[in-house]
């Protein structure tokens, strides 16, 4: 090299080459693919503090302009390893850290691990104990879309307004959940064969007098956004997903009833006692974010109507099966997989179990890391703004995505 | 149940040189599952997914499992000498199984709405030949997942297209979900430090004394 | 028109905001700590040590078998056996913990501990409001701090208390029949013994 004329070291936007692990292969690790604009392209983290990524979550979008060319995301800020925990615990001492996994949701969360440890050790739980699961979960997928549906819009720039209004009405549900099990959040509620503690004096009259206010919560609701030309512009044709994608990607839940496939849980699986309930799966035409919006209103209002019936047809009676002991349960060598409709998506609960007290494996399929998968997908050639409303659709937490 | 044993029949009809095993299950769950050898697994899943009977569209959750190495007890028939008279003698022989690794496949379908159909695949030990095919070409959901087992595990699955780490940062070095992980003692206070805790709180004062 | 479906939306904002003033139902907020909202009975927060009668320390129904210690998920609770023994509600001597400690900061409020203790020893406290400036031991309450009244249970649990209540003190009556029992037979025993001296039986070959 002369030392005449020094060249200016032009840096190549390919600076995210990650090397290979050791032994994997021939495969091609550059995660930036080549631009074809003259421009440079701008490299953003949408770092993990971010008022709109839903908790600790990053993601690393490259841009052309204001379009997005790339976007990878980034998570396991929150990753606490749950499930080795639970691999040194009891399996009822892993029922109050189940709560914290998606930590909007705790009634379903725990309805999920109990049933995949009774399928495992071979309990039924009595009606009572049934319907009481079925009221407290289609209360807490009215608190989780409630949540949703508050946060989206403040995603959108609402600054607040119908978040405090869909808070409002969460608080009302998080009161029943106290009364009935302790505490508003961490309920640590369902019990393997049953439930934890019966309803106390008074509970089924409020619970009824809640759910008798709530249509009139979506009727406001629905009068202050549904016609609003913000929201339809900024929702409608944004953030598309065809139905071929989402069932490869495995994605479930709301997202995957918005773009038009019939495949709900509480339907396929008939877990509970959902098939005396009558009820309907509202389905989407585009798959974009304005019918999964749309979809998760729909949906609290079937759950609404559960809840009407479940309420007024609960029996009386054990709220525990006689067979299940609270210490020193053991069940027999073997595995099971579980799952339920969560609000979220389907969460699924896979235990191997050696005969000791603490189970071999433990594994939690968590539905918000999954419907991550196609973020990227959605997000192509549109634009940031775009892709914070797409993130905020798809309704992650990041307790439930990093475990 | 019925399902898993057409299953087996139908895949090794359809796919030469492919063994399938069905792996028992006790419990009151019921759930058998496929073991599949590594060789034929892209071929058997994509078998699966297009069969016009099976229609495995969704592969729900993939799973890692660490066995490693264990003593297995079995009780055998042995022809001893037993006071002059030979007779049938029941021992216990003790054997040496291999630890190896495991990747667990749960799939469904959502055309048909049926399922669960498990298929497992097995490495061969834990060190060096941790390698397994990816099924990520035939489902897209396996690849936060694989790349979780991957991070956590340790196998390595060829044809991923995307293979690093996922929830722990990228420099790290060990697998922290196997069982043999010890992860490290740095705490910064304790009140009532008792039993292992204490153990490795001692351990890690000795340490930092001493240079 | 467009923009009309903005005004509807606004035309709910105002209702929301000027019934605020008077409608009950619009007035969510409470000020707090001037204002608390009163818990519900059920409410559970951090654990606590109930002990009968005056003297805390005497009256302890806990009698350190360890059982909440092993099943306590986040291992919060460290128990240490005493080697005196004292007398329990019932008159008979148990065993107690020399050091009974919970650790509050590590502690997440599941009531596994509550709901394994076969003593009704320990029962969840509605009380939140316990921060400590001390980072290192400040939110570790050990036995003295933790024992708490039967009457403060009774207050804040009055349904679950009054069921504790009315079970012990069944028990402990069944019990006292049962001692009255045993030694009302072994009075008759002995009377018998010394009315017929002669119908002792034979000693044994």
């Amino acid at each position: 090299m002369s030392d005449a004329i020094i060249e200016p070291e032009v840096k190549e936007p390919e600076t995210q080459v990650v090397s290979p692990p050791e032994g994997a292969g021939e495969v091609n690790y550059t995660i930036l693919p080549k631009p074809d604009s003259s421009g440079e392209l701008l490299e953003v983290a949408m770092g993990p503090q971010h008022p709109s990524t839903h908790g600790v979550f990053r993601m690393d979008v490259v841009l052309d302009g204001e379009r997005i060319v790339k976007l990878k995301p980034v998570f396991g800020y929150l990753h606490r390893n749950h499930e080795k925990i639970a691999e040194n615990t009891t399996y009822l001492g892993s029922m109050p850290y189940t709560d914290r996994l998606d930590y909007l949701c705790s009634m379903t969360n725990n309805w999920g691990y109990a049933l995949s440890v009774e399928k495992l050790a071979g309990l039924q739980p009595p009606e009572r104990a049934e319907y009481l699961r079925i009221i407290t979960a289609e209360l807490t997928r009215l608190v989780n879309h409630t949540c949703l549906v508050g946060f989206l819009l403040q995603d959108m720039g609402a600054l607040g307004t119908p978040l405090m209004y869909a808070f409002r009405q969460r608080e009302l549900i998080l009161d029943l959940f106290e009364s009935l099990s302790g505490s508003r959040m961490m309920c640590n509620y369902m019990r393997f064969g049953g439930c934890r503690v019966d309803l106390p004096a008074g509970w089924l009259e409020q619970a009824k007098k809640v759910t008798n206010d709530f249509p009139r919560f979506f009727d406001e609701f629905e009068k202050l956004l549904s016609e609003n030309e913000i929201l339809v512009a900024r929702t409608q044709g944004v953030g598309v997903l065809t139905a071929d994608l989402a069932i490869n990607a495995g994605i479930t839940g709301p997202m995957l009833r918005a773009s038009g496939v019939n495949y709900d849980i509480r339907k396929v699986d008939k877990y509970g006692i959902y098939e005396r309930f009558n009820f309907r799966v509202p389905l989407g035409d585009h798959g974009d974010v304005f019918d999964r919006y749309m979809i998760r209103v729909l949906e609290m209002r079937e759950s609404l109507k559960i809840l009407g019936d479940a309420l007024r047809d609960i029996p009386a009676g054990p709220i525990m099966d006689p067979k299940a002991k609270i210490r020193g349960f053991r069940p027999k060598a073997g595995e099971a997989y579980g799952r339920i409709e969560g609000p979220k998506g389907e969460l699924g609960f896979y235990l191997i179990s050696d005969g000791s007290p603490n189970p071999y494996r433990y594994r939690v399929r968590p539905p918000s890391l999954i419907n991550l998968t196609l973020l990227e997908d959605m997000c192509l050639g549109l634009t940031v703004a775009d892709a914070v409303i797409i993130l905020g659709s798809v309704d992650i937490v990041l307790g439930e995505v990093d475990r | 149940m019925d399902l898993v044993e057409q299953v087996k029949s139908r895949v090794e009809a359809a796919i030469a040189g492919s063994r399938l095993e069905i792996v028992p299950n006790d419990s009151p769950s019921g759930q058998r599952s496929l073991l599949v050898d590594a060789e034929h697994g892209v071929a058997v899943a994509k078998f699966l997914r297009y069969d016009m009977e099976l229609r495995l569209d969704y592969c729900s959750n993939v799973t890692g499992v660490d066995w490693p190495e264990a003593e297995v007890s079995q009780k055998v028939k042995v022809k001893k000498v037993v006071e002059g008279v030979e007779k049938e003698v029941e021992e216990i022989k003790k054997t040496k199984r291999p630890g190896f690794l495991e990747a667990v496949y749960h799939l469904y379908s959502m055309e048909k709405k049926h399922g669960p159909v498990i298929i497992r695949m097995r490495t061969e030990d834990r060190a060096e030949r941790n390698h397994l095919p990816s099924l990520m070409p035939v489902w897209r959901s396996a690849e936060f997942q694989e790349r979780e087992i991957y991070d956590l595990y340790g196998i390595v699955f060829e044809g991923h297209g995307d293979l690093r780490r996922i929830l722990m940062w990228d420099e790290f070095k060990d697998h922290p979900m196997r069982k043999d992980y010890r992860e490290p003692d740095d705490y910064e206070y304790e009140p009532t430090p008792h039993d292992e805790v204490l153990e490795k709180a001692k351990q890690h004062a000795s340490q930092e004394a001493a240079p | 028109m467009l923009g009309e479906g903005i005004i509807k939306g606004m035309a709910e904002t105002a209702r929301n905001f000027v019934g605020s003033y008077h409608d009950p139902e619009r007035m969510t907020t409470v000020q707090y700590p001037e204002d608390k909202i009163a818990a519900k009975e059920n409410a559970r927060n951090f654990p606590f040590l109930v002990f009968d009668g005056d003297d805390a320390m005497k009256g302890l129904r806990c009698v350190a078998c360890q059982i909440c210690e092993k099943e306590c998920p986040p291992k919060c609770i460290y128990i240490i056996k005493d080697t005196v023994k004292k007398p329990d509600y019932m008159g008979k001597m148990q065993v107690q913990a020399k050091r009974f400690d919970i650790d509050i900061s590590v502690c997440m409020s599941c009531q596994i501990c509550v709901e394994v203790c076969p003593f009704e020893a320990i029962k969840m406290d509605t009380e939140f409001e316990l921060s400590s400036t001390d980072r290192f031991g400040g939110l570790l309450l050990d036995k003295h701090q933790l024992a708490k009244s039967n009457e403060y249970y009774q207050k804040i649990h009055p349904t679950e208390a009054t069921e504790v209540d009315t079970r012990l003190a069944e028990e402990k009556a069944k019990a006292e029949a049962k001692a009255k029992a045993d030694a009302e037979a072994k009075a008759k025993v002995a009377a018998a013994k010394l009315a017929s001296p002669s119908q002792s039986p034979p000693p044994k070959a």
